[in-house]
């Protein structure tokens, strides 16, 4: 009976992973140790800060080797109200992580009555990539990238991070995955402060085509079967994603600047 | 060594309930009212942050009467079973029914075999499309299902009896505060504050999480 309920000053009290490991070491391992069929390692993930808020957007294409193996991934996910995580790397268990992310995010909040502050969340984000260095070193490496806007001191934030859960704050626009520096050398060009969030969202669109056009396992936006980036948007009204048809707006005036 | 009396069962089990009943009656009481878009709780609660009624799950709410450290202790317990539950499986696969039959066997179990049961009375609510479920749950695990309205606490007979004469299928959700609060007042047997109210529930209208605590700001809008 008594060990159904936690010691009050347990440590790892509000941290859904710690419990994860504590009460279902097995479902655990097995999150963290599944076999990749698919790979996302080719991926371009940016996000970009705007006057009020930063936008985070992701490629779709899914490769295994030389083949693409998916093209309606999804690699952008809310991780709560007000923060998004980008995922690269080994599919299974990056899709995993995110998914744990965002159990963690939420079991914080409703144990302890109120939210993480944007730090505490991409702390926590670290150490799940730093706990699976062991894969990374076999190869499975996964590389999330974090938005997020802090309703408390309305500023958007930026996280990047490396395989051995390294954590680097970024104020203006940061980008993950294989088309990564193709795309960070688009937004260099094009980035200046105090962009509106329309500019923020074009921007990120130019930047995923300039990443697919140079990086074969980044996939552009796929007119014939209507399969556009995912574009996410983070304000003071919270998490929002763009429906299709804007992103295809987007794409259209983006592919017709570009005509030769 | 020194002989301990030999007091019946039937004795010892009427002890324990009296003892949890005394301490439950002590604290305030909750009411949960059903309206035509969810179902709302309310509870006299002059603490802003301690917190009677909360989120479970995403369509689960819970709210108890009775000592804090004991409820809040099942509160969390809560959250972990469905959280890791929900992991496991999926979502929609996480009920309060199972929550509802896990707070039951805490509660069975310490009543009989711990020192001293816990001193608490705890509601479970799900909302579904078309229905919310409503669950009952005592000191000492007895578990029933209601429909409508729900009342636990020091004053539950007479808030039910009150709000019992004056409910209604389709109330709007600011009907329903109305009806919780002249009832919970009614209990007392004085007028209650707004800003001494706690409010929170289940509504449709929401995203994934159905979960809603209404500010002071909105407390006092709804009740004009």
């Amino acid at each position: 009976m008594q060990n159904t309920f936690s010691d009050p000053f347990d440590l790892d009290g509000p941290s859904f992973s710690a419990l994860l490991r504590r009460r279902l070491p097995a479902a655990f391992e097995a999150a963290f140790s599944s076999t990749p069929i698919d790979h996302v390692e080719g991926t371009t993930i940016v996000a970009l800060t705007f006057s009020g808020g930063v936008v985070i957007a992701g490629d779709r294409r899914a490769t295994a080797g030389n083949i693409i193996s998916k093209r309606d991934m999804r690699k952008v996910f809310e991780a709560d109200g007000w923060s998004a995580v980008g995922i690269s790397g080994a599919a299974g268990p990056a899709m995993e992580m995110a998914k744990i992310f965002a159990t963690e995010l939420e079991h914080y909040e409703k144990v302890e009555g109120g939210p993480l502050s944007l730090e505490g969340k991409a702390n926590k984000l670290a150490q799940m990539v730093r706990a699976n260095l062991p894969l990374a070193m076999q190869g499975l490496v996964v590389v999330p990238l974090f938005a997020g806007f802090d309703p408390r001191d309305h500023i958007a934030r930026i996280y990047e991070f490396d395989a051995a859960g390294g954590r680097y704050e970024e104020r203006r626009f940061a980008t993950a995955g294989s088309g990564g520096r193709d795309a960070r050398g688009s937004l260099k060009a094009r980035f200046r402060e105090g962009l509106d969030r329309d500019a923020a969202v074009g921007m990120v669109i130019e930047a995923l085509w300039d990443a697919a056009d140079e990086d074969s396992a980044t996939g552009g936006p796929d007119l014939v079967r209507g399969i556009y980036p995912l574009v996410a948007v983070i304000d003071a009204e919270g998490y929002g994603e763009l429906d299709d048809s804007t992103v295809a707006e987007r794409v259209q005036s983006v592919i017709a600047d570009r005509r030769l | 060594m020194a002989m301990m009396p030999y007091v019946s069962p039937e004795q010892q089990m009427k002890d324990r309930a009296d003892y949890a009943r005394k301490g439950i009656s002590r604290g305030r009481s909750v009411v949960a009212i059903e309206y035509d878009n969810g179902v709302l709780f309310v509870a006299e609660n002059p603490s802003a942050t301690l917190h009677k009624v909360s989120e479970i799950y995403d369509r689960i709410a819970f709210a108890a009467v009775g000592k804090y450290n004991e409820y809040e202790q099942l509160r969390v317990a809560g959250i972990r079973l469905a959280d890791v539950k929900g992991y496991q499986y999926a979502r929609e696969d996480v009920t309060g029914r199972s929550l509802a039959n896990a707070y039951a066997n805490a509660l069975g179990a310490a009543f009989t075999e711990s020192a001293k049961p816990f001193e608490v009375e705890l509601l479970v609510a799900e909302i579904h499309a078309d229905d919310v479920e409503l669950y009952h749950i005592l000191y000492d695990g007895s578990i029933t299902d209601e429909h409508g309205y729900v009342a636990i606490g020091g004053t539950a007979e007479a808030l039910t009896t009150h709000v019992g004469e004056r409910f209604r299928e389709g109330l709007s959700r600011d009907e329903a505060l109305g009806l919780a609060r002249e009832s919970l007042g009614a209990a007392e047997k004085r007028e209650i504050p707004h800003d001494r109210l706690e409010v929170a529930g289940l509504d449709h209208d929401r995203g994934r999480r159905k979960f809603v605590r209404l500010t002071d700001a909105d407390i006092a809008a709804a009740l004009g």
